[in-house]
């Protein structure tokens, strides 16, 4: 192994291998101008369902939400996973990366596969949303795309596994995988599963574009595309559970609660999370109660249990790091001195806040047979998941690109004023977004209708006026996160391309890691227990999740009286 | 730490959990198979097994 390829990193001690880092910078360059773009889209949208500004006619708001929904909830999630997949195996465990150039090569395919994809869609003939749901057909480029695209994304997880083997057999590392890089293992299991599904569903469906097969089943379509489309979003649960324990140890040196525990809620994430996929099915005709109960209201529990573990332990270790730092004034002392101007921090803490009370609860409450079908198919459900993909895991993108920056390009951030408010504008728009559109969702607003006054239908249907006020809302919020993601874009942007070299100097005045932060590649637990702040945060957690979910039942009984 | 100490640790047998754990190839059948068999196949077959209309 030649170890002119390796330099070993000024900030973290940790040895980073040329191609590896080179993949990791094209990557995350390249998700972040999908999020730019999808971003853009998602403004559009916000915008149209704004009944008072109503900005685009039918026919391009279908285009706008198809093109939104692909880029952000494909690829800028997925590039930017294969990133965090290329860092957590090369970087975090000391070896050199499997088959670079079979990596570039799932780099293009999954470049051109999106690029081609966006391209069916900007002209226009292939509106048919991220769900795609047949017999609505797109043109044969917008299947063909995300084939390519699935495919790349496919050779880049097993360049991932490839490169464990690796690390493995040259002994780069003792015991077991890093916690993040477990993590990463996670989301790397989840994606084949993920990327599976598609193919199966997929390929089909293209062949059926180009009129080689006569007709697709739409029950077997959903039931099949939806262990693609949610599952692609179970990969981001991991990736960014991961990103917080990255996170929390190079910021402030914190080791997780309990390692074993931390590793064992992985664990039921690679067991039964990709089964709360049924949630969108739960009124389909044709699938069984026992099918849907068994993937949603038992399995989805496991997998949430899991979240809890880490919604508990991730705080846990920073409070237990910020005592161990001299911070143990009171019950919030360690949280009020916490480092709340750097942006890694404050994204990772929000999106931790926000993914568990936002995203977290309301899934279980659609996940739940009875209760899901106040909620099923109205707004609630993008409003549920802008808190999971949005507010969860595009926050800890962000956040942990914040690291990414100066760690892997090398580059000072710019315009850090700029930067330190960014997590919490982009924040605050997307709790805007999630809380309204779930409010509008709660009141009966349909997803996906370019029209909520239905005023050319012929038979009238009026909601209550308080949903026209409630939109308006969202579509404000819609600004703000739209100014808090252009706050990224800008800051990642200027930083890569302009930014001042990080020498020697630099991480000497300005370090970015924590004298503990080598804890990132290495284990162990955090040796306190002693976590009252975190124990109480969790309390008002748990009594807001207990109340929302009877409140539910309490709708359920108005909409539905059984006396 | 002494030699002694290594070698004792070296010879800790590994607890089935971590061993479970630490074989990434096994986990990925169990993320692939359980998803598949209770979601995927069992979802099909429902949906194949709805009778036609006449």
């Amino acid at each position: 192994m030649s170890m002119s390829l390796f330099r070993t990193c000024p900030d973290t001690g940790l040895k980073v291998h040329g191609p590896a880092e080179s993949l990791i910078k094209a990557n995350a360059v390249v998700a972040v101008v999908f999020l730019a773009l999808g971003g853009l889209f998602g403004l559009l949208v916000a915008l149209t369902r704004w009944q008072a500004v109503h900005l685009l006619p039918a026919d391009l708001f279908y285009l706008a939400l198809t093109a939104h929904g692909a880029d952000i909830l494909i690829f800028w999630i997925i590039f930017f996973e294969i990133a965090i997949l290329y860092f957590a195996s090369a970087i975090l465990l000391n070896c050199r990366l499997a088959m670079p150039k079979v990596a570039w090569l799932a780099f293009i395919l999954m470049l051109v596969g999106a690029l081609m994809a966006n391209v069916a869609v900007l002209q226009g003939d292939s509106s048919v949303m991220f769900t795609s749901y047949v017999p609505m057909k797109a043109d044969h480029k917008f299947y063909l795309g995300l084939i390519l695209f699935a495919v790349g994304a496919l050779v880049a997880v097993m360049v991932f596994f490839g490169t464990l083997v690796i690390a493995k057999k040259e002994r780069t590392y003792e015991g077991s995988v890093p916690l993040v890089t477990f993590g990463a293992v996670t989301a790397a299991i989840i994606a084949v599963y993920t990327i599976a599904s598609g193919a199966v569903i997929l390929v089909p469906t293209w062949l059926w574009s180009i009129g080689l097969i006569g007709e697709i089943d739409t029950l077997t379509y959903r039931v099949v595309w939806w262990g693609f489309g949610h599952s692609s979003q179970q990969i981001n649960v991991a990736a960014q559970v991961s990103c917080w324990y990255a996170i929390a140890a190079i910021v402030l040196g914190a080791k997780p609660m309990s390692e074993k525990v931390s590793r064992a809620a992985f664990f039921l994430y690679i067991c039964f999370l990709l089964l709360a996929s049924a949630h969108h099915l739960l009124v389909d005709p044709g699938l069984s109660s026992e099918w849907k109960v068994v993937n949603t209201s038992y399995a989805l529990f496991l997998a949430v249990l899991g979240s809890l573990i880490h919604g508990m332990s991730v705080p846990g270790a920073i409070e237990v790091a910020q005592r161990k730092n001299g911070f143990t004034q009171g019950t919030f002392g360690w949280l009020r001195n916490a480092p709340w101007g750097n942006p890694a921090f404050s994204g990772m803490f929000l999106s931790v806040v926000l993914f568990g009370v936002l995203g977290g609860i309301t899934g279980v409450i659609m996940g739940t047979e009875q209760i899901n079908l106040i909620i099923h198919n109205t707004l609630y459900v993008p409003g549920h998941f802008h808190g999971t993909v949005a507010a969860g895991t595009t926050l800890a993108f962000m956040a942990v690109s914040y690291l990414v920056v100066p760690l892997i390009f090398r580059k000072e951030i710019m315009f850090k004023k700029m930067a330190q408010w960014q997590p919490y504008m982009f924040g605050l728009g997307i709790t805007g977004l999630s809380v309204f559109m779930m409010a509008a969702g709660t009141l009966g607003v349909s997803r996906r209708h370019w029209d909520m006054a239905f005023s050319d239908a012929t038979m009238t249907f009026d909601y209550p006026p308080a949903v026209f006020m409630i939109m308006a809302l969202n579509g404000i919020s819609g600004i703000i996160a739209t100014i808090g993601g252009g706050m990224f874009v800008i800051v990642i942007v200027a930083s890569v391309f302009f930014g001042k070299k990080r020498g020697e100097e630099e991480v000497k005045n300005n370090p970015i890691v924590h004298q503990g932060g080598g804890t990132v590649a290495a284990h162990g637990s955090a040796e306190s227990l002693h976590i009252p702040g975190t124990i109480v945060l969790v309390s008002l957690f748990f009594g807001a999740f207990v109340l929302y979910y009877f409140i539910n039942w309490k709708y359920l009984s108005e909409i539905w009286p059984l006396s | 730490m002494s030699d002694t100490d290594n070698t004792d640790k070296d010879k800790e047998p590994i607890p089935g959990m971590q061993s479970l754990l630490d074989n990434t190839f096994l986990l990925l059948f169990i993320g692939v198979a359980v998803p598949s068999v209770i979601y995927t196949i069992w979802g099909v077959m429902e949906v194949a097994n709805i009778p036609l209309a006449h």
